[in-house]
């Protein structure tokens, strides 16, 4: 799906420029992006490329050491997470992090604190959802993995966000549930939201994506249309292979392994400086290690 | 039948310290806080209730509404100052910071009003009254109505964090902090509240403790703190009930303990509290074990 | 439209690098510490007996702080609960004592005797962390307590006065205590020291930044914190052996008293925890104040704690730390410099400092 992209309008969400460090690390460079009003953005990369880095720094979780971020043209890089959420962006943290002690219902009821005003209640998280009403009662901790992230989601949804960021949706879930989850994105984007999305399996990323964004080391590699991109470049950019956007030769090195090793080091004209720190697989278990 | 009296008075002491240790328990669940100058916040609201007294001559009971308040205010102020800073330096600076405020309130009010301990003369028939069963069973009405109170009173706290919207958010931010953020919930604005409540109620435990015995400024460590602490680790963290369980299984070990030799009152009582920490670290009403 | 750009090359191979134990030569800390040990063992030949007295109560505290950073500083473990080994030094004294033993000969015994005891108390306590640590430290030292005023034989509730000092001209018993003290003192200091150099120091520092990387590089860390509890317990216990000394009785209430850690704990922040050289510092502030303020008894301990709350809040390092930032200065070196194999005389890396971070 394409969406139509105004360039002369303002962009719903902008980064520019941004750097992030975790300690001595450097997760992020020079990171720039823009979505605009419903768009379906996806953010993908290797373990370790610092995707879900990039979404916490737009969700106000990560201070950037440079750049900024704008919300439909305001700057809120210095605004506190919770104050962002009342703004209008939303995240659907990766591992789903629900209040485990408490009910569905509650979880919503939390997400529902100092929502919005806009189409989503939890009535129509629940009509969303159709197996949610009548487990609305149980505690989350007790539900699978999809439902689990069904809760998330709709929790991040009735504070009514203007952009709605999922980090690593797929994460442990079966196939058929990932696709079932991302089978609802129309009926979300119908209310008016845009979607910011991290996604480790490329190819659901491709499918829902209006957009596509590459991270490999920390730096942007690729960004387009999905309908512009073949699939050995976009190969070529998640694995950091070839020379050059005409060489897209088959990748031979770690094509099949999804956690994707630094392929032949290029001799480029590019600065030798190194990202300081371990390669992409070195970060063991991906670039956040939650609490 | 001097046993039967001495358990019955055991059963009721585990209220007073139920009343002690839910503030306790509420800042360290939701906070992760073991406040060490726990207890003598207890004495302090004792001598600020002593002087409001003193001073203004109005009825003993008053000087709950009076206090209460007072404290839960200074303790939403404190939080947000002296103990979120201690917080965002890591655990042990709040170990530290708190146990310097123990020993700074402590030896202030040896340095302002003497070591000399004072009580809080309630009505005359309240204090001096009991219940008389038989010839040998004893129970003073001041004893069963700190019981009641504090059944009231975790009856209170359980509706409050089950039902209510702050409520709701406190174990919503004891479960995963940065998710509340996401959701809109300022944390620190929380723990505030949090604390508010764990003061004001440990100001009413200490109130009601200067009725019943005597305050001195080592009490709040002497009696008070490991008293509480016990209370919370027998009964098992995370459960109001089973503080007052705790309470009462502390209560009725001294009891016992005082009934073997006068002198093993504070014995027996700490004797249990290392053999629960030892032999079932989680509680008695924990059903995971604790890390 | 669609943007690519080129891959970063590989990061150079690791550079040589020369690790060395600190900018200036080692020999120099031994002679140098040597140096000062002979000077304070003069010191009761130059000063008056108040002052040595004064000297003496300050060993005490300083071994006490010694202790108190050991345990906080370097393994993390927050104790409110060393004054049961402060007690437990004294009663052995006084025990001992009571048998017919010099109470100067009863301190090693006391030293050894309180490690003994460490031992089980740390069995009752090594898997609680944090806030559950420290309570449990201070109830197990209020039981302790509460235990041995069952002993009328050794003075029950409200103590008695030490045997066997009597007779002694008062200005020897003076210098005999305060050459007790330093003793005591040297030896802590010179153990927790040689100890944080070798393999200790490693693993300490491990476990402080990441326990459970430090569990599953091998690091011993279960043997490095129980070592760490029993050389606190012991010395605390000796410090403990010669405050039975110099108050000539020993009172439960007195030597088991939680004032013990406030000033421990206190010197040590105020001084700088996570390094040997902050309670020194620590001490020294603390014997000022308290000299000062001799006759405003419970305000030495309000400022104290005052002071050692802003610290602990603003200038994490302690006095220390500051002079350290200044100066880089290090008289009890312990971590390692790092050089680059090119550049022999610019200033290396600085790397593996055992502090708190």
């Amino acid at each position: 799906m394409t969406a139509s992209r105004d360039e002369s309008s303002t962009p719903l969400l902008e980064a520019r420029g941004l750097e992030v460090y975790h300690g001595q690390l450097r997760a992020l460079q020079d990171i720039s992006l823009r979505v605009y009003p419903g768009e379906v953005y996806a953010i993908i990369g290797a373990n370790g490329a610092g995707k879900s880095t990039l979404l916490r720094t737009i969700a106000g979780l990560h201070r950037p050491a440079t750049g900024t971020v704008l919300l439909d043209g305001t700057d809120v890089t210095r605004v506190q997470p919770h104050v962002r959420a009342t703004q209008g962006i939303a995240m659907v943290p990766e591992g789903r992090r629900l209040f485990g002690s408490l009910t569905v219902e509650e979880n919503l009821k939390v997400g529902a604190t100092y929502a919005r005003n806009g189409p989503w209640t939890i009535e129509r998280v629940y009509e969303l959802f159709g197996w949610m009403r009548d487990r609305r009662h149980q505690r989350t901790a007790q539900l699978s993995g999809g439902e689990q992230q069904s809760v998330a989601i709709g929790r991040a949804l009735v504070a009514n966000p203007r952009v709605l960021l999922l980090d690593e949706l797929s994460l442990g879930l079966a196939p058929v549930v990932v696709q079932r989850i991302y089978g609802m994105m129309p009926q979300i984007l119908a209310t008016g939201l845009t979607v910011l999305l991290v996604e480790q399996d490329v190819s659901q990323a491709l499918r829902v994506a209006s957009r596509v964004h590459c991270l490999l080391e920390g730096r942007t590699t690729l960004e387009g249309l999905p309908g512009d991109l073949t699939p050995e470049r976009v190969e070529a950019a998640y694995f950091g292979l070839g020379d050059g956007p005409a060489e897209a030769g088959p990748a031979e090195a770690g094509a099949d392994s999804g956690g994707g090793d630094g392929g032949q080091p290029v001799p480029s004209a590019g600065p030798p400086e190194p990202a300081a720190g371990p390669g992409p697989a070195a970060s063991a278990g991906g670039e956040e290690s939650e609490g | 039948m001097a046993w039967v009296n001495a358990i019955i008075q055991g059963i009721l002491t585990g209220g007073l310290y139920a009343l002690f240790a839910c503030g306790l328990s509420l800042m360290f669940g939701v906070m992760k806080v073991v406040n060490l100058a726990h207890g003598d916040l207890a004495v302090v609201a004792g001598y600020v209730a002593v002087g409001v007294i003193t001073v203004t001559h109005i009825p003993v009971l008053w000087s709950f509404v009076i206090v209460v308040p007072i404290m839960a205010v200074f303790g939403y102020v404190l939080q947000r100052t002296l103990i979120q800073g201690a917080l965002d330096r890591g655990a042990l600076t709040t170990l530290i910071v708190t146990f310097g405020l123990s020993v700074v309130i402590e030896n202030a009010l040896l340095q302002f009003f003497t070591a000399n301990s004072r009580g809080i003369g309630a009505g005359l028939a309240l204090v001096r009254g009991s219940f008389k069963i038989g010839s040998q069973i004893q129970i003073g009405y001041l004893l069963v109505l700190i019981f009641a109170v504090a059944v009231v009173v975790l009856l209170g706290l359980q509706y409050f964090l089950s039902a209510s919207k702050y409520g709701r958010m406190i174990r919503a931010v004891a479960d995963d902090q940065e998710a509340a953020q996401l959701s809109g919930v300022n944390y620190k604005h929380v723990f505030g509240i949090a604390a508010a409540v764990a003061f004001g109620t440990v100001a009413l435990a200490g109130i009601a403790y200067g009725m019943y015995s005597q305050l001195d400024p080592t009490t709040g460590t002497d009696t008070i703190l490991l008293f509480a602490f016990a209370a919370v680790v027998i009964g098992g963290l995370g459960s109001l009930w089973g503080t007052l369980l705790g309470g009462v299984v502390l209560g009725v070990a001294q009891q016992i303990g005082a009934q073997i030799n006068i002198s093993n009152e504070v014995l027996a009582g700490y004797i249990v509290f290392l053999a629960v920490l030892v032999l079932r670290p989680q509680g008695l009403t924990s059903r995971r074990s604790q890390s | 439209m669609s943007v690519v750009t080129e891959t970063p090359a590989r990061p150079p191979a690791a550079e040589k690098l020369r690790v060395t134990r600190s900018r200036r030569n080692v020999a120099w800390t031994g002679l140098g510490a040597l140096v000062v040990v002979v000077v304070f063992a003069l010191l009761p030949y130059i000063v008056y007996s108040g002052t040595t007295s004064i000297l003496a109560q300050g060993f005490i505290v300083l071994t006490l702080a010694s202790m108190w950073n050991l345990l906080a500083g370097y393994a993390g473990l927050v104790s409110v609960g060393q004054q049961a080994f402060v007690g437990l030094g004294a009663y052995f004294v006084l025990i001992l004592a009571i048998h017919g033993l010099s109470p100067f000969g009863a301190v090693p015994v006391a030293v050894i005797g309180c490690a003994v005891a460490a031992l089980p108390l740390w069995w009752l306590v090594s898997r609680l962390r944090s806030g559950y640590f420290a309570i449990a430290t201070w109830v197990l030292a209020a039981t302790v307590m509460l235990i041995i005023e069952k002993f009328s034989s050794i003075g029950g509730g409200t103590g008695m006065p030490l045997p066997g000092l009597t007779g002694m001209s008062s200005t020897l018993l003076t210098a005999d205590t305060y050459w007790i003290g330093l003793a005591v003192t040297v030896l802590t200091l010179a153990t927790i020291y040689l100890l944080l150099r070798g393999r200790l120091g490693l693993v300490l520092t491990a476990i402080r930044d990441d326990e459970v990387a430090a569990r599953s590089s091998g690091a011993r860390v279960g043997l490095a914190r129980v070592l760490v509890f029993v050389i606190a317990g012991a010395g605390c216990g000796g410090a403990g052996a010669v405050l039975a000394i110099s108050q000539l009785q020993v009172q439960p209430g007195a030597v088991f008293s939680v004032q013990w850690t406030a000033e421990m704990a206190f010197a040590t922040i105020i001084g700088g925890l996570g390094t040997i050289e902050g309670p020194i510092i620590g001490t020294i502030v603390y014997m000022v104040l308290q000299q000062t303020l001799q006759s405003y008894n419970a305000w030495y301990l309000i400022i104290l704690g005052l002071v050692a709350i802003l610290i602990a809040l603003f200038f994490r390092r302690g006095l220390w730390g500051l002079v350290d930032e200044r100066l880089n200065l290090r008289l009890f070196p312990v971590g390692y410099w790092l050089w680059p194999e090119d550049a022999p005389g610019r200033r290396g890396l600085r790397r593996g400092r055992s502090r708190a971070s």
